[in-house]
């Protein structure tokens, strides 16, 4: 007696893509209530110290402040033309895209750190002695936030530039799709068998599925063709470039409230 | 679900308009450091503020793909929006209650 197994083929299991999609808004509402609380502490010191804070803001460096925003806004268009490239079928184009993306990131960072650096070298970081001297109350809770929200916003940006070179390796890996079938304990399966056929419906492999089978492996190049991609299947990515973009967002808020009020 | 129906929930944004959007949000950049150099007295940071909410709404409808998405999650999204906008208001509301904020503590000793 023989039987034919249907195997649902990868792009017929069914991925919940607005689920994910969901669950990664709520996630980033998260977050933008987290630097909420953050810009409500600002508003509260700056209404309290209006000329402390206009005062302490003309210290930061607008270029650099401006230039990282340039940075970051040319992140985010990578990013989406990143998940634009995969979505057409184009990987290489695409990987090429999220590179850039994270050299962005790096970027960023980079500039931060000369901002900070110099910042820093000339005494002025929270409870410094220069800071407590010679900087009026007001002026030195602008310090404060400015540490806190940069800081955090900077961690963000490292925490983003991570999971964007795990979805680089992770897209490049993309069209090996292994997929596994725990045969190992299940009766039912003892003495079926595997079988490759060809066109003639002689076979050209086959195995019997015996107690000492483990797990039946289908290794398959999938997605290299444009018509088999669905938004599902990038859902991680599109999700990555949401995460990424949110941390834009942050600092289109930012680079005004700190940089520009002097 | 078949490939058709899906195309029809999510069509393809061209590469252009990704361009046009980064090229909208690089001047609005410019704008915002440009309006600074003004004085505008209080409606400066008004107006950065307003500047900075258009940047968000181009970065969200497009960049996120929020035009594209259904309907709930605009209404996601406006939710955390009024949270954020009661927090703030209860918080201006009692205003008046952190003018002490604005006096130096003078006990602390300096020289």
């Amino acid at each position: 007696m023989s039987h034919t197994a249907n195997i649902a083929a990868p792009a017929h299991i069914h991925k919940d893509y607005n689920g994910a999609k969901t669950g990664m808004w709520l996630f980033l509402f998260t977050e933008v209530l987290l630097f909420g609380g953050l810009f409500l502490i600002y508003a509260v010191y700056r209404t309290a110290h209006p000329h402390d804070f206009a005062e302490a803001a003309k210290e930061l460096n607008v270029v650099l402040g401006a230039l990282n925003t340039a940075v970051l806004l040319t992140s985010s268009l990578t990013m989406a033309l990143a998940i634009a490239c995969i979505h057409r079928g184009k990987k290489s184009l695409s990987l090429t895209f999220l590179g850039i993306t994270i050299l962005c990131a790096f970027a960023f960072m980079v500039i931060k750190y000369i901002e900070w650096e110099s910042k820093i070298s000339h005494g002025l970081y929270p409870g410094s002695e220069y800071l407590m001297l010679h900087y009026s109350k007001g002026q030195r809770m602008f310090f404060g936030l400015y540490y806190c929200m940069t800081g955090l916003h900077a961690a963000h940006v490292i925490i983003g530039a991570t999971v964007l070179i795990v979805m680089f390796y992770v897209t490049y890996q993309r069209p090996n799709e292994k997929h596994r079938w725990d045969v190992f304990g299940k009766d039912e399966l003892n003495g079926c068998r595997v079988a490759i056929l060809d066109k003639d419906g002689n076979e050209k492999w086959g195995s019997e599925i015996d107690e000492s089978v483990k797990q039946v492996h289908l290794k398959m190049k999938y997605y290299s063709m444009p018509k088999r991609i669905k938004h599902e299947d990038y859902v991680s990515l599109e999700n990555s470039g949401l995460y990424w973009h949110i941390v834009d967002v942050i600092w289109i808020f930012l680079f005004p409230l700190m940089y520009l009020i002097g | 679900m078949d490939h058709a129906e899906h195309h029809e929930e999510h069509p393809m944004i061209g590469y252009g308009t990704y361009i046009s959007i980064w090229l909208a949000l690089l001047i609005l950049t410019a704008l915002t450091v440009a309006i600074a150099g003004f004085d505008l007295g209080k409606y400066t940071t008004l107006v950065a503020m307003v500047v900075a909410t258009v940047k968000t709404t181009l970065v969200g409808l497009y960049f996120m793909h929020l035009r594209y998405e259904p309907k709930v999650f605009h209404y996601m999204i406006l939710v955390t929006f009024m949270i954020m906008v009661v927090i703030v208001i209860f918080t201006f509301i009692d205003g008046n209650r952190f003018s002490y904020l604005s006096h130096e503590v003078q006990a602390e000793v300096h020289h």
